[in-house]
């Protein structure tokens, strides 16, 4: 594709460790326009911006946060690929940006040392410059400059301090052919890494690169060795741990050569270019800490922390969604009366309209508690707050930085598994993501509480203290909770066994947040979630709704309401009721919903659902609510004639779907088909079951792939139908 | 007897000797600073006894005390 010389675009990807202001700088450079996606096959992020400087066109890729360039799993072997230039369809950048956190700069050039080895012409952005100095760390940039042999510029990304300079560095750096590098290991390991070389070269089908082959060498957990020598199998693993073992006995053991080797060379970087007073500093970020990790003043503030995030996204996103749901009715309704009765109006009011609501009535609680997640990441609580709790997360396997995620979960699971993006360890996230839609959300909430106010007696112990509805609403809050721990448990110990991930955290400085990188992260957030899960939900909605409308059986429901008709004619009373125009509507609903698909679907698994002391309404109800759980009142709802508009958060309507329900009766046995057994294998079923499309499709957004969501919905599935089965049964034969 | 990391008391710092284990803990732990002749220093606890906070090389790292024992200490 060569037209007459199109300006050249320089390709630069950023790398550099977490909490050095990466996605600030990004953000900063790039704008707020930019393109978020995943990387197949993987869970990794793909985030690139485009960036103009003159005449010169640059597009930036951002690259995960990373502490090291040492691959453990597919997810961490996506940044080497990126930058060695292995993925398809995608050369080595032409500069990388690496972002150096120079209040903290012994660690960050460790990485520095990594990225310089892949030979790659490269420039330093010295970030926090004025939190180090604070600290009263002094850094000659010049001279550091010097000593690494690639341009260092000073910038301070929250405040766009810099930008320009470091545009140019880069533009400048993509011209340089690649300068020969200091190599930090010492020449017995350069040895052995030439040699294996040699070998690979001659015996793979790919040329790797020296990077790759040092980290061969270095990398002994067999990932690497997997992943390149796979079709030399025996003999590269054998020449590798015959190196391994020469290397160890020469006093140069795999991995600590590789840390001792790059820390050495950084001692030797930073002797007489940076001066940091010597000794222990007692700083700002001590003295807070003193107080937030305090024993009982840090617990304290923790909790009160988590009680206004949890109850910010309960409570203050509930309005908002009240009013999203208000308006889209409003709209619903208007269209309705603009358009005549027919298949078309039901597709656009209750498939469409309502599928478009279904997905917008998430953006209040994602936005919420993404604006209070970025707002703990960015002034540098989030690490405390994992802090404070690994000892309690480590008790199911997971670790402290699964808890906000599950907290979340119990407002709604489909921000709090997008929380899981804090947690790095592949296993740890996945289990938390797992385990997250069994917190007992918001949407559950109106069906306990519609057969609680129904079907539990409202009997108090202890002098009215202890009251027995409660009791119940706190045994379905809890048996998620206490199923999430044995799943959990199982989890680790099967599918996502391995060994303990390590723990090891960085406990950043505390800094005043930026609200500009908050906002940018929370509308990212918000804008990832109606793009990439948004579609699957509406698909969802529009699927069921088709199901619960056709096919119109016409002729059937018009015979039943004359059948209905003829059976009250004698009686003038019943029948002047049963001739008013809302009535006979809300008959009609009834009966088609009857004759859908959806209905005899319900008929057809009310062998599978008795058992469990259902009647094939309530199996009907169970299959129509797939989109969302608080759907199964409404269901219900029209199923017992109550017509379409039934609120399910509407007290009057929730007394009227109470009596309606108290009345039902089996269609053989004319015996009333709800009692407390029947409601409490109901309510079970709900606390235990993945009737959430939302949740669904974000769990695939998240891990970028449908096993997953298919899992978490069959064993969940399994585990609903088992508990409401023990529940029913139990509840039966104390009964009885 | 050796002693590790784990065994400092709050505010006691130590020169590390060595870092046992070749497991991802271990290379973590390498990778994040705590090589051999490095100073790592006990700062605090969290509120339910583990983990443990650490300065190393300026900065502030949260180790779980069973991932502190995988760190020597030069006996001095």
């Amino acid at each position: 594709m060569k037209t007459a010389a199109p300006p050249k675009t320089i390709r630069v990807a950023l790398v550099g460790n977490p909490n050095t202001g990466k996605s600030t700088l990004f953000t900063a450079l790039a704008g707020v326009r930019q393109r978020v996606g995943n990387y197949p096959g993987v869970t990794v992020e793909k985030k690139t911006g485009a960036m103009r400087c003159g005449d010169k066109h640059f597009e930036l890729i951002d690259l995960p946060g990373t502490y090291s360039l040492a691959p453990r799993s597919p997810d961490e072997m996506v940044t080497v690929d990126v930058l060695l230039g292995r993925r398809e369809h995608t050369e080595s950048p032409d500069v990388v940006l690496s972002i150096i956190d120079a209040s903290n700069l012994e660690r960050n050039l460790y990485l520095l040392s990594q990225v310089l080895s892949l030979g790659l012409p490269t420039v330093v952005a010295l970030n926090m410059v004025d939190v180090a100095k604070d600290r009263q760390i002094e850094i000659d940039a010049e001279a550091l400059s010097q000593r690494l042999g690639v341009p260092v510029v000073e910038v301070q990304a929250n405040r766009r301090v810099g930008l320009e300079k470091l545009q140019a560095a880069l533009a400048a750096e993509a011209e340089q052919a690649p300068r020969e590098r200091e190599n930090p290991f010492p020449p017995a390991f350069q040895k052995h890494a030439t040699e294996l070389s040699t070998w690979l070269n001659e015996n793979s089908s790919r040329p790797v690169p020296t990077f790759l082959v040092e980290r061969l060498l270095l990398d002994g957990d067999g990932y690497l060795e997997g992943e390149l020598l796979n079709g030399t199998a025996t003999a590269g693993s054998q020449k590798l741990r015959a190196a391994r073992e020469s290397l160890a006995a020469a006093g140069m053991p795999v991995p600590a050569v590789e840390a001792m080797s790059r820390y050495d060379w950084v001692a030797r970087v930073v002797n007489g270019v940076t001066r940091r007073p010597d000794g222990h500093q007692h700083t700002t970020t001590d003295r807070i800490d003193a107080v937030l990790t305090h024993k009982v003043w840090g617990t304290l503030i923790f909790i009160a922390t988590m009680a206004v995030i949890f109850s910010s996204i309960f409570n203050v996103a509930q309005p908002i969604m009240d009013a999203i749901k208000n308006v889209v009715d409003a709209f619903g309704g208007y269209v309705e009366g603009l358009m005549s009765e027919g298949a078309l109006r039901s597709l656009i009011v209750d498939g469409v309209i309502g599928g478009l609501g279904a997905v917008v009535v998430f953006l209040p609680q994602i936005l919420i508690l993404f604006f209070f997640i970025a707002l703990l990441e960015d002034c540098g609580y989030m690490a405390r707050a994992a802090f404070l709790m690994d000892r309690l997360m480590a008790g199911v396997g997971l670790s402290g930085k699964s808890f906000i995620p599950l907290l979340s979960s119990f407002a709604c699971a489909v921000p709090g598994i997008m929380a899981t993006r804090v947690i790095e360890n592949r296993r740890d996230r996945l289990a938390t993501i797992l385990i997250a839609p069994l917190m007992s959300c918001s949407a559950r909430l109106p069906v306990y509480v519609i057969l609680i106010g129904a079907f539990v007696p409202a009997q108090y112990f202890l002098g009215g203290l202890l009251g027995l509805q409660g009791m119940v609403l706190l045994a379905m809050y809890s048996v998620g909770a206490i199923v999430a721990i044995g799943v959990a448990w199982v989890l680790k110990k099967s599918l996502l066994r391995g060994q303990t991930p390590p723990f090891v955290m960085e406990l950043p400085s505390y800094k005043m947040p930026s609200f500009r990188t908050v906002f940018h992260r929370m509308w990212e957030r918000g804008w990832a979630f109606l793009v990439r899960a948004g579609t699957v939900i509406f698909a969802v909605t529009i699927v069921v709704w088709a199901l619960a409308y056709y096919p119109r059986a016409k002729e059937q429901v018009a015979a039943d309401v004359a059948a209905q008709r003829a059976a009250v004619q004698n009686d003038a009373a019943a029948l002047a009721e049963f001739d008013k125009q809302e009535n006979i509507d809300d008959l009609e609903a009834s009966l088609h919903q009857r004759y859908s698909f959806l209905g005899r679907a319900g008929q057809f698994i009310e062998p599978a659902v008795r058992p469990l002391g259902w009647d094939w309404r309530i199996g009907c109800a169970a299959i129509a609510s797939f989109p969302a759980r608080e759907v199964v009142m409404g269901v219900l709802g029209v199923i017992y004639q109550l017509g379409p508009k039934v609120d399910v958060d509407n007290a009057e309507d929730q007394n009227r779907l109470a009596s309606q329900l108290k009345a039902a009766k089996w269609d053989d046995t004319g015996k009333p088909v709800y009692n407390l057994p029947v409601a409490l294998s109901i309510m079970v079923f709900f606390a235990l079951c993945a009737q959430c499309a939302a949740t669904l499709a974000v769990i695939r957004r998240e891990t970028n792939s449908w096993r997953w969501p298919i899992f978490t919905f069959a064993y969940m599935t399994i585990l609903a139908y088992v508990g409401a089965l023990l529940t029913y049964q139990i509840g039966i034969r104390i009964i009885s | 007897m050796t002693r590790v990391a784990a065994e400092l008391e709050v505010g006691q710092a130590g020169r590390v000797a060595r870092v046992v284990g070749v497991d991802e803990i271990g290379r973590r732990i390498l990778e994040m600073g705590i090589t051999p002749g490095a100073e790592i220093r006990r700062i605090g606890t969290a509120p339910l006894g583990d983990p443990l906070e650490f300065e190393i090389r300026g900065y502030r790292l949260s180790l779980r005390k069973h991932e502190a024992q995988q760190i020597e200490i030069e006996s001095t």
